[in-house]
């Protein structure tokens, strides 16, 4: 079968659009997230999304229903983040760790209350971009461009802030403002990415294509287009290497983030000058 | 008479474990070069960042350009440098004209774009801090005495009229922060700004500074460095060797 062909699937389409949408959102913003240290925020809303979708399944809504319903669960839990760090002086790591045991705890409440664990939360889990319907394609196609514009609008902010946070409140940056939108844009992807990659492996997204491209990066705006490059490019690969392998597709993204994070890594270990002592 | 830059009135900063600063009443003109000395833990870091609004003010007041300082917000008048060890993230992958040109932010109303006449300013700023030549390198990437500079020209790139400057030179060694103070004395000449320069350096910020604010949690010494060196309290306080070496201007 060659690529023409298995580009002529309605399925495959929807997958490679929708994908590369979210792959893209999620790698740029997980730029500044692992510069924030707060790289774990991913899994942690992640896991707020399995009790969000749980709360969906319970009340037998599905696919692109159960998308809408776990989003606002998503956003308030990543405001609670937040507000955690702020009022009960938490470390952002602890704060994370306490809202995502909450929303696993309520998943596995609701999951077990409705009849146990089903196909479609176990789908939710380990993801099934092969699956998603064109109405999460439209949903995916809204919310990339209300992030990407919200992220071009905010970006010398954020990297003011990424900077030194200190620094952006003495420049007179809203940095409280700012937090917030950052958390925010993340629990939109997050719930986005879920059917791409699954809610174990969310967090894969956010951080490697990250972390590949600060291996190599030059200067922020081409880390920020290297991250965003390896993010499309291991999602569409995936997808078109898990139907030649008849691998699960999502498993086959983070496997190759890896792979490429491995190559950046080498190649800055080669490319970088050696000290003269 | 010139403008007064800072004011403040029996200024108090406590943090959990106690008071930090107590009863804190100077002020600062237009113009003044003022050395904040004192040992450890004597609250002068609280101090500016009391007057960024970055620590709180528990009783009394504070001014900057005459606005209280918790409704201040001309954030372009001033630049702040902060220690800069303390700051960089080694894997942080901005440039140094993407550092420097953060300072410009602070000019800006959102959203915050750069333009081509800002570059022409980052430009200018790396030309007269003769770093000029690490435009394009990363920040992690520089010596501790480069990313000083880096910083100090993000600081100094929006042409603040009052800079702050907490223990800048924590991480060089003596002859580059000989040249520091130095660069910042004529930097207060030529361009007529005001110096807030927090350092343990008692000695050598008295061969520059116009002004000392001696701190040890109550302000012991506020003036110039002349009364500074006349002062018995002082002499007391180091003994008089000691303020005689720290006085002695070679």
């Amino acid at each position: 079968m060659d690529f023409i062909e298995i580009l002529s699937y309605g399925f495959i389409q929807r997958a490679l659009l929708a994908g590369t949408l979210i792959a893209v959102l999620c790698s740029v913003l997980g730029v500044f997230l692992v510069l924030r240290r707060l790289s774990l925020i991913g899994d942690g809303l992640a896991h707020v999304t399995f009790g969000g979708t749980a709360i969906a399944l319970s009340l037998k809504l599905y696919s692109a229903s159960a998308l809408l319903v776990s989003l606002p669960v998503v956003l308030l839990s990543s405001l609670g983040i937040l507000k955690l760090t702020e009022k009960a002086r938490l470390s952002g790591d602890s704060a994370i760790g306490i809202v995502s045991a909450l929303g696993i705890s309520a998943g596995i409440i609701l999951a077990s209350a409705g009849g146990g664990y089903n196909v479609d939360l176990l789908s939710y889990l380990f993801g099934n971009i092969l699956s998603i319907t064109s109405q999460e394609v439209g949903i995916a196609a809204v919310l990339f461009c209300v992030v990407m514009l919200l992220l071009s609008l905010f970006f010398n902010d954020l990297l003011a802030i990424a900077f030194d946070e200190e620094l952006a409140r003495v420049s007179g940056i809203r940095t409280a403002t700012i937090n917030a939108v950052l958390v925010l844009l993340t629990a939109l992807s997050v719930v986005l990415a879920m059917k791409l990659v699954g809610i174990m492996l969310i967090s894969s997204l956010l951080i490697l294509p990250a972390v590949s491209a600060l291996q190599l990066a030059r200067s922020f705006k081409s880390c920020v287009v290297l991250a965003a490059l390896q993010g499309g490019c291991s999602v569409v690969a995936g997808i078109f290497l898990s139907f030649a392998t008849n691998l699960p597709t999502s498993a086959m993204i983070v496997l190759l983030n890896l792979a490429f994070f491995g190559l950046a890594f080498l190649a800055r270990r080669c490319l970088q000058p050696k000290s003269s002592s | 008479m010139p403008d007064e830059i800072v004011r403040t009135e029996r200024l108090c900063c406590s943090y959990r474990t106690g008071r930090v600063l107590e009863d804190i009443s100077i002020s600062v003109e237009a113009g003044d070069y003022v050395g904040i000395v004192g040992p450890n833990g004597s609250g002068k870091s609280t101090l500016v960042r009391a007057l960024m609004g970055l620590s709180a003010i528990s009783d009394g007041a504070a001014s900057l350009f005459g606005v209280p300082c918790s409704r201040f917000n001309a954030w372009g008048r001033i630049g702040y440098l902060p220690q800069s060890l303390h700051l960089l993230n080694p894997i942080f992958p901005a440039t140094v004209a993407e550092t420097v040109g953060l300072g410009l932010l602070s000019l800006k109303r959102f959203p915050r774009r750069l333009t081509a006449f800002d570059r022409t300013k980052v430009d200018a700023i790396l030309e007269q801090l003769d770093i000029c030549d690490i435009r394009s390198k990363l920040i992690g990437e520089l010596s501790g005495g480069q990313q000083q500079r880096v910083l100090l020209a993000r600081a100094l790139v929006n042409n603040p009229d009052l800079l702050i400057l907490d223990e800048p030179t924590a991480a060089l060694d003596p002859e580059m922060r000989e040249r520091f103070y130095s660069l910042m004395g004529e930097i207060n000449r030529s361009r007529q700004v005001t110096v807030l320069l927090v350092t343990h350096d008692t000695g050598a910020i008295g061969k520059y500074a116009s002004k000392m604010l001696y701190l040890d949690k109550r302000m012991l010494f506020y003036g110039n460095f002349e009364e500074f060196c006349r002062s018995t309290d002082m002499s007391a306080l180091f003994g008089e060797y000691s303020q005689h070496l720290m006085c002695h201007r070679h």
